[in-house]
């Protein structure tokens, strides 16, 4: 039976964050409005990692200005695989991922073909901002289209994996790995129908995924088991989760990375304001962890260092 | 810390409105329903005399803070007449003084007042003064002595003695005393003045009011009642003079506790007095604000009742927005149902007020749903936002235009009403059904749709109950208490209900599933 008290008692002792909680006690406290442009804008994100020595996808072009839609076909002829992005886009809307193309045409990552006049209206669309958050004026980003590793080749549909990696105050506390389907076009968006795979924090090997709000052991698309991969290059994942703590300045942040089969991890996106769902993913509640970085914040021990604080995440944030 | 700060502000804001809230209700009298009336009352006393040659004089005595009454207003028409309200020195009382110098022909004067029954009357608690006990002769002495020995028998007290007394006055078969006694003192005023006297060789004091009882009918008039003071309760007691009865009737009007006669005229010609009352049910609104009137309260100069009628009907529904948006963040971060935009479906819901719920959710969805239609369409043309946005605001203009055509030639009215629908909204929400469609599909967008209709219809139920809109615009301090409880909510970090269902797999035993 389904009694709200009892649901709401063992989430609780689960340790549940909701909205309104992650809202009100993380990123109201921890992540200043000031430095939200340098994550809502994925523009000034890139420039900050490259700063950093973060690694990131290649960027071929800016559009700014609705005519330099018209430009944009000859610009990208070296390139037959690129990803569209609005600088400002939220929760993956706007996101086209080309995988080649056929004369006027272009080849969408889900094999569909869209026409070139098809393909400059999106681009406009995103111009005028229709995916920006609050509807303003946005530019786009045309950058590298992640070839992805080999493992997950099993267990996504199309599209690209990401891992998606939540820091707290420079710690990193949970991880998933988000496995597009068919449902969800390409796209590596949990609320568009992607599979969110929680990832142990020492060992970097899966442990449980969701489709929707359900878990699930195999991949639906692929029938693969989604359960029991060890993510490559692990530690260099966490690192660049970790530093990006001192490159946005968010104590909250969901760091989005790809991994590239032949460069390696590369951060996508940074979140200001990640979705709760990884702690569906992870079968496990995020608070039990954050109280443990609260609590070395009480007593002066944070670290500035990341590597003390990978370290710390390894030997307190084991997926139970 | 920062949540202890709040926490005060919100409390502090909260006991505010309360505190204003309570003043005004309790204190000024404000009415907490819309269909509350107060019993308002026109009292009017007439004087009609033949002067004398040469200068008149009338004094009237007239009402001063009865008690459980208030004069809203008074008024005084005496024409060709110098008039003078006067205290009395011991501030019981009020007197009118008409003078003229010269009058010819019978004259009229008039007392008007307006008057407020605004509780139940409150203990007087004027001192005592013993009157001088009368000066009598035998055999009205010894009379006296043993009418007043056998009272004695029969009572317990100073309200006892007297009610007792009076029931002697008056009763069918007076005894010898009683008889003796009353010879030439006929008539109720007499009889209560006497009685007086005579209370007073026991020690008691007394005194003689003049109330005038409210009644349905037309004519009233002036009795006198007889008021004992007890010591014990350290208060005046009332008794009816002809039945001895103990206690102030319900509808008892004080017109005067002066002692004297209440109409006096120099040279005491032949004089009619009487007194005419009409009741008259007022909101009691307005009757709470006439009242401020005139105690000259800045209360009311500054409050919504004293704007253009206009502007209070405005005001009568924007002081109902703040509640269909607290509605709305309970609904939002405690329930968890998602709308599309924040205040959209409260916008929604005001523009029901003018159609209802069932006509107005058909003629939204109408428009909506057209829209939509079109919006699809235009899908196919590739246009850019602004523009796509313009063209689709023009549609939605268009399409009310013409609801209202063909409603106004089915003879429906409240097709007509569609016209104050909120076109900016409708184009808005029609372009975000749109995108949503198209980016999250179908259902998604029509479980958001919705709930924002199911949350406009809830705001609007709430928003058009009458004693709430009633209670918002009289009590606008309430707003005080509401944002009280925002600032808390501000800070609920609890779970929303719909995140136990959306988490409920968390919730189950590790292991399973």
């Amino acid at each position: 039976m389904f009694n709200p008290f009892t649901v709401a008692k063992r989430l609780r002792e689960v340790g549940l964050v909701g909205l309104n909680s992650r809202n009100a006690d993380y990123v109201l406290l921890h992540n200043q409005r000031k430095y939200y442009p340098r994550v809502d804008d994925k523009l000034l994100t890139k420039e900050l990692a490259l700063a950093a020595g973060l690694p990131v996808p290649d960027l071929y072009a800016v559009v700014r200005e609705e005519h330099q839609i018209a430009s944009l076909h000859e610009k990208l002829a070296p390139y037959p695989n690129f990803v569209v992005k609005p600088a400002h886009g939220s929760g993956g809307d706007g996101i086209l991922v080309i995988h080649g193309r056929r004369g006027e045409r272009y080849r969408r990552a889900s094999g569909s073909f869209m026409t070139r006049e098809e393909f400059q209206h999106h681009l406009s669309n995103g111009l005028s901002g229709l995916y920006s958050l609050g509807g303003q004026p946005d530019h786009l980003l045309v950058e590298y289209c992640v070839e992805f590793d080999p493992l997950f080749e099993r267990v996504s549909y199309k599209g690209v994996p990401d891992i998606r990696i939540i820091t707290f105050l420079g710690y990193p506390v949970m991880a998933m790995i988000r496995l597009p389907t068919r449902m969800s076009d390409g796209k590596a968006n949990l609320h568009q129908g992607a599979i969110g795979v929680g990832i142990d924090i020492p060992s970097g090997i899966t442990k449980r995924g969701v489709w929707g709000n359900e878990p699930v052991r195999e991949h639906p698309d692929t029938e693969h088991s989604i359960v029991g991969l060890a993510i490559p290059r692990w530690p260099e994942l966490l690192m660049i989760a970790a530093r990006s703590y001192e490159l946005s300045g968010l104590g909250y942040v969901g760091v989005d990375i790809v991994l590239d089969k032949n460069r390696g991890p590369m951060v996508l996106e940074l979140n200001a304001r990640p979705g709760l769902a990884i702690q569906i993913a992870n079968g496990n509640g995020l608070r039990h962890r954050l109280d443990k970085i609260e609590a070395l914040k009480k007593t002066g021990k944070l670290s500035a260092d990341p590597a003390e604080r990978i370290a710390f995440a390894q030997a307190n944030f084991a997926t139970t | 810390m920062k949540k202890t700060h709040l926490y005060v502000l919100a409390v502090l804001l909260i006991a505010a409105g309360l505190a204003a809230f309570f003043y005004k209700w309790k204190v000024l009298k404000f009415p907490l329903t819309p269909v509350e009336q107060a019993e308002v009352w026109e009292v009017q006393a007439r004087v009609e005399f033949q002067p004398r040659n040469g200068a008149n004089r009338v004094v009237l005595q007239i009402p001063l803070d009865p008690p459980g009454y208030s004069i809203l207003d008074e008024n005084f028409m005496a024409r060709g007449y110098g008039m003078n309200t006067e205290r009395s020195r011991d501030g019981r009382s009020r007197e009118v003084q008409w003078t003229i110098r010269r009058a010819r022909g019978t004259q009229a004067l008039y007392y008007r007042a307006t008057i407020y029954r605004d509780g139940v009357p409150a203990a007087d608690t004027d001192r005592p003064q013993l009157q001088s006990p009368p000066e009598l002769e035998e055999p009205f002495t010894s009379a006296a002595q043993s009418l007043l020995e056998r009272v004695r028998e029969h009572s317990v007290d100073s309200a006892s003695f007297a009610a007792e007394l009076l029931r002697e006055f008056s009763s069918s078969t007076p005894s010898q005393e009683v008889t003796l006694l009353l010879q030439g003192r006929n008539g109720d005023h007499e009889r209560a003045r006497f009685a007086t006297e005579l209370l007073a060789i026991r020690n008691i004091a007394a005194r003689v009011i003049q109330g005038l009882r409210l009644e349905e009918t037309a004519a009233g008039e002036l009795r006198p009642y007889l008021q004992v003071y007890d010591t014990d309760a350290n208060e005046w007691r009332t008794l009816d003079v002809r039945t001895g009865s103990i206690g102030w009737p319900s509808d008892l009007f004080l017109w005067s506790k002066s002692g004297k006669p209440v109409l006096e005229i120099d040279g005491s010609p032949r004089a009619r007095f009487d007194i005419r009352m009409q009741r008259s049910l007022v909101d009691s609104l307005k009757a709470a604000v006439d009242r401020l009137e005139v105690r000259d309260e800045n209360l009311v100069a500054y409050s919504l009742l004293n704007l253009p009628l206009q502007t209070q009907d405005v005001y009568r529904i924007l002081l109902m927005v703040p509640v269909g948006a607290f509605i709305m963040l309970i609904l939002r971060n405690i329930v968890g149902i998602k709308t599309f935009g924040t205040f959209m479906p409260v916008l929604i819901a005001i523009s029901f007020k003018w159609t209802s719920l069932l006509a107005g959710l058909t003629l939204f969805s109408l428009v909506v749903g057209l829209g939509l239609l079109v919006r699809f369409y235009m899908e196919r043309l590739k246009l850019l936002l602004v523009p796509r946005l313009t063209a689709v605001l023009i549609v939605v203009v268009l399409i009310m235009a013409l609801v209202s055509v063909v409603s106004n030639r089915l003879g429906l009215e409240v097709g007509l009403s569609i016209a104050l629908f909120p076109m900016i909204i409708m184009t808005m929400t029609i372009e975000r059904v749109s995108v949503a469609w198209d980016e999250r599909g179908a259902g998604y967008a029509m479980k958001m749709a919705a709930g924002s209709l199911m949350i406009a219809s809830l705001a609007y139920l709430v928003m058009s109950w009458p004693p709430l809109e009633h209670l918002m615009f009289v009590y606008p301090e309430v707003l005080l208490i509401l944002l009280g409880f925002t600032l808390i909510l501000g800070r609920y970090s609890g779970y929303r209900l719909t995140e136990l269902s959306r988490f409920r797999a968390l919730a189950r035993p590790p292991g399973e599933g």
